[in-house]
């Protein structure tokens, strides 16, 4: 019960973040300001929503290079496919302590829009697999989902690739 | 009609599966492994028919620039100190092309090896050929072999808690070679870890 009870409060936190429009006036107060930190658990109820939107999960690290490489491409993927009902999570592995010294000034300088989390949970071997038996544990990996169907990409993408692999998921 | 465009996209589908899942793979536990001949940051060529005394190996695909790396180098001067004598030394792979990652190069690594006081070999991967053969996938990446079958006992991750040493509960690889070095097979085989890609030239 008692890990339970911050669960929801943060559960809560999630779903309040997500009823603002990432389109809002105030761009400046984009979701650099309040990146939660998860531990898988908490992540989980992400990674699984049966709501009638398309997922793009991409897990990434401001120290990876492909990662950074590509992330403006997910950063597109929601006004590019705005008829697809698109949201676009991206879960940041960079180290827990580097939360306000790398990760945040990174958000803040690539001004980055889509939602943000990071990933703080110990138990790699456990939460790796769970999220796919396809994923070694390398960086970057991506996960699309719906209610229907998931696909899971331990590798980076160009631009094209992505889309191609976002459209064929899509066609599904 | 319909039929035959049904067996031909299976047919296609099957083949396609094949063909990436044999590529991609690499060694499983239990598998025999190729030795390999690859340079050495003191320039010397280092091959694991070298070892004629070691009752196995702790090989170990790494790299200078990624941080999950180098958060791993004191237990990884660490596993060699306390295995080398033990029979299981380490030997360290960087499987990274420089092209793709300016800071993984030869000359680089010898820095870091002299930096760091580097106890083992640290090996450059150059053109890329070891490191598909045991189907690595990221840095650190870790692949237990014993002799004399020069056989896969373990693949994964070093321990528990790769992104902080202190939190550490499980220690996977000296719990491998400890179960070796007393005749037994290791519990675990496989593990996962964050880690960063192998970088290649697209």
């Amino acid at each position: 019960m008692s890990k339970k009870f911050p669960f929801f409060i943060l559960f809560a936190m999630l779903l309040s973040c997500k009823g603002e429009s990432p389109k809002t006036v105030d761009q400046k107060q984009t979701n650099s300001e309040i990146v939660q930190t998860l531990n898988y658990q908490e992540l989980k109820p992400l990674l699984e929503k049966q709501d009638g939107k398309n997922y793009v999960v991409n897990f990434w690290a401001t120290w990876c290079a492909p990662c950074v490489k590509e992330l403006p491409y997910f950063e597109a993927l929601a006004s590019k496919y705005s008829d697809k009902n698109i949201e676009v999570l991206l879960v940041s592995l960079d180290f827990p302590k580097q939360k306000d010294t790398r990760l945040l000034p990174f958000m803040k300088k690539k001004n980055i829009k889509s939602k943000v989390v990071l990933l703080d949970d110990m138990n790699e071997d456990v939460w790796i697999k769970a999220i796919s038996e396809e994923w070694s544990g390398a960086l970057p990996a991506t996960l699309f989902y719906n209610a229907n169907n998931r696909k899971f990409y331990e590798q980076s993408f160009t631009e094209e690739e992505l889309h191609k692999e976002l459209e064929n998921f899509l066609n599904l | 009609m319909k039929n035959l465009k049904t067996v031909l996209v299976l047919f296609v589908a099957v083949m396609l599966y094949a063909f990436t899942g044999s590529t991609e793979e690499g060694y499983k536990v239990g598998d025999t492994i190729e030795d390999f001949r690859l340079k050495n940051v003191d320039d010397s060529m280092v091959s694991l028919a070298d070892y004629k005394e070691a009752k196995g190996f702790i090989i170990i695909f790494t790299c200078n620039m990624c941080p999950y790396s180098v958060a791993n180098e004191d237990r990884i001067i660490a596993l060699d100190k306390k295995y080398k004598g033990l029979g299981y030394p380490v030997i360290a792979i960087n499987p990274n092309d420089p092209a793709a990652m300016p800071g993984d190069g030869f000359p680089e690594m010898k820095v870091r090896a002299k930096e760091k006081g580097f106890t083992f070999p640290y090996l450059f991967d150059e053109g890329q050929k070891v490191y598909p053969k045991f189907g690595a996938s990221r840095t650190p990446h870790v692949f237990i072999v014993s002799k004399p079958k020069m056989q896969v006992e373990y693949i994964g991750a070093i321990d528990n808690s790769s992104r902080n040493p202190e939190k550490v509960t499980e220690k996977y690889v000296e719990d491998a070679v400890d179960a070796l070095l007393k005749g037994d097979k290791p519990s675990k085989t496989m593990t996962r870890a964050i880690g960063c890609s192998i970088k290649v030239v697209k």
